[in-house]
């Protein structure tokens, strides 16, 4: 009886180190969603791009030798850089059109990269070159424990302190807090648009840049063309889960998100758990018909064009 | 105008498809309070939106001194020297006091901030207190304080009020009415926008009568107290002043 216990024991603390770890990557993505949505009240759905591009980073740092470890900043900046530059080439001739027109452009710039990427790599996904970080690992107790995931949680957790200092202490994050609930009140306090713009664009590409490292680097370890799409859909889950636009939600949203998956796979018969997926996206569904304001918001967001 | 502070030429703007103001004339000197005066739907709001550049002008052209802003974006009219304090407040009832009066100064006045929030907190002593309390918890009156403390962190030349006046307690008015006056003292020039005519007309050293988005009468407030059209435009209202 007791060895069971103790099974099932190191059992629920094995998921719960797994599920830390893919609720960060969730919340680094759903925040990406929830600060563009923010801002401009537009879903981006070229989002997952940014993570692919940040991939190709990495591919090609890896085929010029550079150590992996270098891979990090790489991933990082790669990420804020992109997500600046399809603010100002792709949005930002578009800002004030119709919010349709600015879901189309972001589904067209996706379209865009995800097609040019395949021309330049190929229609195959190609190895990034750096070692398997998932086979380090240390015991606690009977539970094995990668230190990837604990590289994961850590590194998602200051991320999200610094995000959390920047939007408290800093005018800019300040002014995107405040843009969220009311962009116009927001440039008439004399802050220009695009600065919110832009700083909402390079918040959400340096987190891919993060997740990138993480999901693409360190957990798959390999990039193709259409590798942004299932982190997108994640992200977009997440932030849809915390309410659109809100970036503690989004948090909130990432981990509920990567717990109801390993909730599922765990307790989902072995030849159900390919459901797990439709169960959540499910989930998010009747997350968008019943409380599209997000589990955490008592109103809905006001959505204010500039 | 010559040396006035704002002039508007022939100003038409539009909402959409309905066209809201029609050949606006209007002018503030400096150290003057000017108020617009007219009844709901009038066009009062969309005047100040327009100075401020939130509504796309049709026609003519706004000045700030000798400057045409008729082109520039909202923010750029701020950092130049206009703030608009809107109606219905408008604070972010999400972020403290602090964190609303740091927005007030804007990206440009930051290096100033210790400076202008003492200014703003001997204007209103009462906020100095609720310096860490979350703005939507104030009351009506605490969150209008806020709302042109905010709008004075930029350090305005010229401030556009939009019905401060509106929802609060009579006595939290004179309060405010009160304010306006001093602000004038300190220098700033001041454009209300106001339902309380007859209070309006008392601080007021001139003021516009807009009616379907026309100006129909202008004068000082002595002569505007006098002009039945003034009491016209308030058909309803009961106004006796």
């Amino acid at each position: 009886m007791s060895v069971v216990f103790a099974y099932t024991g190191s059992e629920a603390a094995q998921q719960i180190v797994n599920w830390l770890s893919l609720g960060s990557i969730y919340a680094l993505l759903g925040i990406g969603i929830a600060a563009v949505f923010a801002v401009l009240g537009m879903i981006n759905f070229a989002h997952g791009e940014v993570l692919t591009i940040s991939g190709i980073a990495m591919l090609l740092a890896g085929e010029a030798g550079w150590p992996w470890e270098s891979f990090i900043p790489i991933a990082i900046l790669t990420g804020g850089v992109t997500a600046v530059l399809m603010e100002r080439i792709a949005f930002r001739p578009v800002r004030n059109a119709p919010p349709l027109t600015l879901l189309l452009t972001s589904l067209g710039l996706s379209l865009i990269i995800q097609n040019a990427l395949q021309l330049w790599r190929g229609p195959r996904a190609e190895s990034i070159n750096i070692p398997n970080l998932t086979s380090a690992t240390f015991h606690v107790g009977s539970v094995i424990i990668q230190w990837v995931d604990v590289a994961t949680i850590l590194t998602t957790f200051a991320a999200l302190a610094i995000l959390n200092l920047f939007l408290r202490k800093s005018v800019r994050g300040l002014a995107m807090r405040a843009s969220a609930d009311d962009f116009t009140m927001t440039r008439l306090m004399g802050i220009r648009a695009n600065t919110v713009i832009t700083a909402a664009f390079a918040v959400s590409g340096l987190l891919a840049g993060i997740a990138a490292f993480f999901y693409l680097g360190a957990q798959t370890g390999q990039v193709g063309y259409d590798y942004g799409f299932t982190p997108l859909l994640k992200g977009f889950i997440a932030a849809v889960i915390g309410g659109l636009g809100s970036l503690s939600g989004a948090v909130l949203g990432g981990f509920i998100l990567g717990g109801l998956e390993i909730f599922f796979q765990v307790t989902l018969p072995a030849q159900k758990t390919p459901f797990a997926t439709a169960i959540v996206f499910g989930i998010a569904v009747l997350v968008l018909l019943f409380r599209p304001q997000g589990v955490l918001a008592g109103r809905g967001v006001r959505i204010e064009r500039v | 105008m010559p040396g006035a502070i704002l002039t508007a030429t022939k100003v038409g703007a539009r909402y959409g498809a309905s066209r809201v103001l029609w050949n606006v004339d209007l002018h503030v000197l400096p150290g003057e309070i000017v108020t617009l005066l007219g009844a709901n739907g009038a066009g009062k709001t969309t005047f100040l939106h327009t100075v401020m550049g939130l509504v796309q002008m049709t026609s003519g052209r706004v000045f700030h001194g000798e400057v045409d802003i008729s082109r520039q974006t909202p923010e750029a009219r701020v950092t130049g020297g206009i703030a608009l304090c809107p109606e219905g407040r408008r604070i972010f009832t999400k972020m403290t006091v602090e964190e609303n009066l740091r927005l007030g100064a804007g990206l440009k006045h930051q290096h100033g901030y210790d400076e202008n929030v003492q200014y703003v907190f001997e204007l209103f002593p009462a906020l100095r207190p609720l310096n860490a309390k979350m703005a939507g918890l104030l009351s009506g009156g605490e969150q209008q304080m806020l709302a042109v403390g905010r709008a004075l962190m930029g350090r305005p030349r010229l401030l556009l009020l939009d019905e401060p006046s509106l929802g609060l307690a009579p006595m939290i008015v004179t309060v405010i009415f009160g304010l306006i006056e001093r602000l004038r003292e300190e220098g700033v020039t001041i454009l209300l926008v106001e339902q309380n005519v007859r209070m309006a007309l008392q601080i007021a050293d001139r003021g516009y009568v807009v009616n379907t988005g026309r100006i129909e009468v202008s004068g000082t407030a002595d002569e505007l107290r006098e002009s039945a059209s003034v009491e016209e435009a308030y058909l309803g209202l009961a106004v006796h002043v």
